[in-house]
């Protein structure tokens, strides 16, 4: 469903991608894990179209991804994401966020999209909250309703950058516990995160990314208890192990 | 003292319609210069680099000139290529144009303030540039923008009476009249200072309003 061949990407002189080849398939939850700085939310910014990639190709249901053609509407509000700092809108409520890509992207009659935007803050445990503005919501509250409004443009995958990361320890479970509910409904998902434990019980496939490339990758339980790559090992070590 | 209130008296009906022109010199030229201010700004911000040149070039431009002499420009040039405006337009166009660089300027700052995480978000949900603006980034740049928007209003309404050089018979220039034909300067150009600042007196309190709201986010 997702492609991506060879892709290179530089920032000025620096390359942060140095040929990534991967894929995702329908109802895939993948994992992209490693260090800061390795290039995984590059990955993601690619996908949707918020950065531009130098070279190689990415697809999206067979259709090319590039930023400044007008297709990337299309696959803009076919792979929805979610990011680590929310950004919800802050002059909208929690129902209005959601219902605002249905509303103005997608036209949808507004009965119908206010009907679906309380069903899917309902969802993610929220219905109490729709006319709250996200200053008044906790990091765990706002990271929820970004899920909802990801999912109000029925997309076909999700791209989830660091979604926990922003958020203190006692509400990430919250966040992890919608996401893992999406999972098993069958979303496609690809997953940016630290969360170890969430790769590892949800995830289908993981990626280890390192320097711009892919240094592992495999189902998901192998990659994270029997790691082949000493890169990979380290990683881990240090994770799981801080002190 | 009891002269100035006869003068008062006396002088009040005649300045009053000064201060109808005044009024309307300030609404009209504030009205342009924030339709302008908003297009230079958005052109500036569009990420199409003709149209950010165009509107770097033309807000030096207004800028470089002072207000005066873009109005005698206005008034007095423009008949000669063949556009006759009345006294009252070409104050109105003129001012309009002319603080429509400082409009800009501050509308642009406005836009650039909000964080570009938000302008991400309304793309990854298919937003297009235009959409995103309306939706997402003006709601938000108006919040920014008002309080120095209120010192705007405020300059322009004193500016206003730089319109008197080209005969619109503001309030300046209907004080001015009166002062040169009865010599009772002292009690003319008081009474003249006091409507202006009676005028200014809410829009300064609307300022202030307008930072306090501003603060408490």
């Amino acid at each position: 469903m997702i492609e991506l061949t060879d892709v290179h990407k530089s920032f000025g002189k620096v390359e942060v991608l140095k040929g990534i080849t991967a894929s995702v398939e329908k109802g895939e939850v993948v994992c992209i894990v490693g260090p800061s700085g390795s290039g995984k939310s590059t990955i993601l910014r690619c996908i949707n179209g918020l950065e531009s990639y130098d070279r190689g190709e990415i697809s999206v249901e067979g259709l090319r991804v590039n930023r400044d053609a007008p297709s990337i509407v299309s696959i803009r509000t076919q792979v929805s994401m979610v990011f680590q700092r929310f950004n919800l809108f802050p002059h909208r409520t929690a129902l209005e966020n959601v219902v605002e890509g249905p509303l103005f992207v997608k036209q949808e009659p507004r009965a119908q999209a206010l009907e679906r935007g309380r069903a899917l803050l309902a969802q993610v445990g929220l219905a109490e909250k729709a006319d709250a503005h996200p200053p008044q919501l906790s990091g765990g509250q706002q990271q929820r309703v970004a899920i909802a409004r990801a999912l109000a443009m029925q997309p076909k995958a999700i791209l989830f950058d660091e979604p926990t990361s922003a958020l203190d320890p006692e509400l990430v479970g919250d966040v992890l516990s919608v996401m893992r509910k999406l999972a098993d409904d069958g979303m496609t998902m690809v997953v940016v995160t630290h969360e170890m434990g969430f790769a590892r019980d949800v995830a289908d496939r993981v990626l280890f990314i390192d320097g711009g490339v892919i240094v592992e990758q495999g189902p998901a339980k192998t990659v994270l208890n029997q790691p082949q790559h000493p890169r990979t090992q380290d990683f881990l070590r240090r994770v799981l192990h801080p002190l | 003292m009891q002269g100035f209130w006869r003068d008062t008296v006396e002088f009040f009906p005649i300045l009053l319609n000064g201060v109808a022109l005044t009024i309307i010199v300030t609404i009209g030229s504030l009205l342009l210069s924030t339709v302008l201010g908003l297009l230079w700004a958005l052109m500036r911000v569009s990420g199409i680099g003709i149209l950010s040149g165009i509107s770097a070039s033309v807000i030096n431009v207004i800028r470089g000139i002072p207000i005066i002499v873009l109005l005698f420009y206005l008034y007095f040039v423009m008949p000669d290529l063949g556009v006759t405006l009345s006294a009252l337009q070409a104050a109105i166009l003129g001012l309009g144009i002319a603080y429509s660089a400082y409009q800009a300027e501050n509308f642009r700052a406005g836009i650039e303030a909000i964080d570009k995480g938000q302008i991400e978000a309304a793309q990854s949900i298919g937003m297009g540039w235009w959409l995103t603006m309306r939706r997402v980034v003006l709601p938000q740049a108006v919040r920014i923008v008002l309080p120095p928007y209120g010192n705007v209003m405020i300059m322009m309404l004193k500016d206003s009476s730089q319109a008197s050089t080209i005969t619109v018979a503001e309030l300046a220039l209907q004080g001015k009249l009166i002062a040169s034909s009865t010599f009772k300067n002292t009690s003319v150009f008081t009474l003249v200072a006091l409507m202006y600042l009676t005028m200014s007196i809410p829009l300064i309190l609307l300022v202030r309003h307008f930072e306090k709201r501003a603060g408490k986010r």
